[in-house]
């Protein structure tokens, strides 16, 4: 148990540098000048000079990437193009917007699928467990966007009980978060369903009834704790796909989130902002990644064995 | 024999997936190959004396706002669906495959740079990292497909090398090795061929992914450009009319449901009919 969270602490920060440096390369291939860029379009070739200095483009990659790592662990990543702010300050604005969005959107998905499945397994082969199969299929096959603007034109422009887009009350959190819960709403409804179903006819469910258990309690108790491993590793996993799921559905909704900003900053070719963007977007992943492995650690006896 | 082919054709029987899902996709492949005759306008001709018509006798599903027929829209759309799940899984495919089947069966150093880099590679979330490939390259059709293809790379690596670790010790691997087979030829006749039922269905699982992931890159602007009749493409031009014209979205959202659902029908069903045992490891 111990050197398995010992190897953890150990990778975590080696991949969060491999991540930063592929982010850091990659984005170096962008076509165009990002000194001319940042000087303006009146910068004669003396400012853009001066600017390439300034921003280190003159110095060798590698440096390049010591003199970034070195201000990113200083909190400065860089000045936005278009705005002319510090991108951190940029950036944790709309962090905490699309914070707002994914929470609400894990909470969502999280109750409702966790009420859907378990409903599905007590209740298999009745109308119950085929409408929760249907609407786990149609979760999971349809675009988010999609649902998000057939959401709009019935609750905004048809029936005008919804703010249309923006954000401010909790009316604008209602569309975007529904909308992008539906996926993982689908997910773990279906993996819930099949977990307890997987469990319901062994020994030891068995034993509990025969001790004259509430089947709610044999539901709720026994059935669910072993589901609970891959249910704890699927809403993890999911958090990648959501934030993925947010970049859409912010810019449908104009969420003043990061996955608009990225969108815009790409628009825009803020190439600070980009990299910001990035960096903040990937580390939030790879440490949720890291959390739930720890979750798993606590909760699966097995691994202390491995 | 006998018994065992009965057991398989009744098993086939019972898999109404595996058949639904078929003729769903043969239907749209049929009607994609025959999009010019069956569409009834050009999907990209303009006619702006017809603008923003609701769904009637004439225009099926209505027309845009340039007065393109929709219907023709979504028909020739097929096709694109089609190019892209083949472009970017085939992609994905063989260099997924040919790293996992080289990892797994040397294994040693070359492994562990290898797939600790494919592991780097997945703990991006799918889309954030085309997006990044995309910053790159420039919005474009193909772009985006080498996007799609490169963070779908991973899945099949690590399918195809945990897989080809638990054969490589197996009898039949071992007698072809004494019997004096290549390397080659034991990894792509002998090893690879048991590995084409996981990978199958993993293909099958994928596709509909690649749909989704394509329609809202697309959607954003940043895959294939307008006026390309992608589906995801004709909904985020739609957006803008999303309140006077709802069914400039709605088709295209429908069609794109109807293949990634067929998609998720075939991935279930194979998986469940051909290796009962994959269900937990997948």
């Amino acid at each position: 148990m111990k050197t398995y969270i010992l190897k953890r602490l150990i990778l975590f920060p080696i991949i969060l540098i491999l991540a930063s440096f592929i982010i850091f390369a990659v984005l170096r291939f962008i076509p165009g000048d990002p000194a001319r860029l940042m000087a303006g379009l009146k910068a004669s070739q003396e400012d853009v000079q001066m600017m390439r200095e300034r921003i280190g483009l003159d110095k060798s990659f590698l440096s390049q990437y010591g003199l970034f790592i070195f201000n990113l662990i200083k909190g400065d990543l860089g000045v936005s193009i278009r705005s002319n702010k510090p991108v951190i300050n940029e950036i944790g604005k709309c962090f905490l917007n699309t914070f707002i969005l994914v929470l609400s959107s894990y909470i969502i998905a999280i109750v409702l699928g966790f009420v859907a499945g378990m409903l599905a397994a007590i209740f298999q082969n009745t109308w119950l467990d085929n409408l929760v199969i249907f609407f786990a299929m149609i979760g999971a096959s349809t675009p988010n966007f999609w649902l998000a603007l057939m959401g709009m034109s019935l609750f905004s422009v048809k029936f005008r009980i919804l703010p249309l887009m923006g954000m401010g009350t909790w009316k604008h959190l209602v569309l975007p978060s529904i909308s992008l819960a539906f996926y993982p709403t689908a997910l773990i409804a279906r993996m819930i369903r099949s977990s307890i179903l997987e469990v319901i006819w062994k020994d030891y469910i068995k034993t509990a009834r025969a001790k004259g258990l509430r089947e709610i309690v044999v539901y709720f108790k026994h059935a669910l704790r072993n589901a609970l491993i891959p249910i704890v590793t699927l809403i993890g996993l999911n958090f990648g796909s959501l934030i993925g799921g947010a970049v859409v559905t912010e810019s449908v909704f104009n969420w003043p989130g990061l996955g608009k900003l990225l969108v815009d900053s790409i628009t825009y070719r803020d190439y600070p902002l980009i990299q910001g963007c990035f960096l903040v977007t990937i580390t939030s992943v790879i440490l949720m990644n890291f959390i739930v492995d720890l979750i798993i650690a606590k909760i699966d006896p097995q691994i202390s064995f491995k | 024999m006998k018994i065992k082919e009965k057991s398989s054709k009744s098993n086939f029987k019972k898999n109404k997936r595996i058949v639904i899902a078929c003729i769903m996709l043969i239907l749209l492949i049929i009607i994609g190959i025959f999009a010019p005759l069956i569409a009834p306008t050009d999907p990209i001709e303009q006619d702006l004396s017809n603008i923003l018509q609701t769904p009637n006798g004439k225009h099926l599903f209505g027309t845009d706002q340039f007065g393109r027929d929709i219907f023709s829209r979504i028909i020739y759309g097929i096709r694109i669906s089609i190019v892209e799940i083949c472009i970017s899984i085939g992609f994905a495919f063989v260099i997924g495959v040919l790293l996992g089947l080289i990892t797994g069966y040397y294994g040693g150093r070359i492994d562990l740079i290898i797939i600790s880099f494919l592991d780097i590679l997945a703990a991006f979330p799918g889309i954030i990292l085309a997006i990044l490939i995309i910053a790159v390259l420039g919005p474009s059709l193909i772009n985006m497909l080498i996007a799609i293809s490169i963070f779908s790379i991973p899945t099949f690596g690590r399918l195809a090398r945990n897989s080809t670790i638990s054969l490589k010790n197996k009898e039949f691997v071992i007698a072809a090795k004494a019997i004096g087979v290549n390397d080659r030829n034991i990894m792509f006749k002998h090893i690879f061929k048991n590995l084409f039922t996981p990978l199958l269905v993993q293909v099958s699982l994928t596709a509909g992914g690649v749909i989704l992931t394509a329609a809202s890159l697309s959607f954003l602007g940043l895959g294939a450009q307008p006026p390309t009749p992608e589906w995801g493409v004709m909904i985020g031009q739609g957006r803008n009319f999303i309140g006077i014209a709802p069914h400039l979205c709605l088709f295209p959202g429908l069609a794109i449901s109807y293949i990634v659902l067929a998609f998720i029908f075939l991935g279930d069903g194979l998986r469940d009919y051909l290796d009962p045992n994959l269900k937990n490891k997948m």
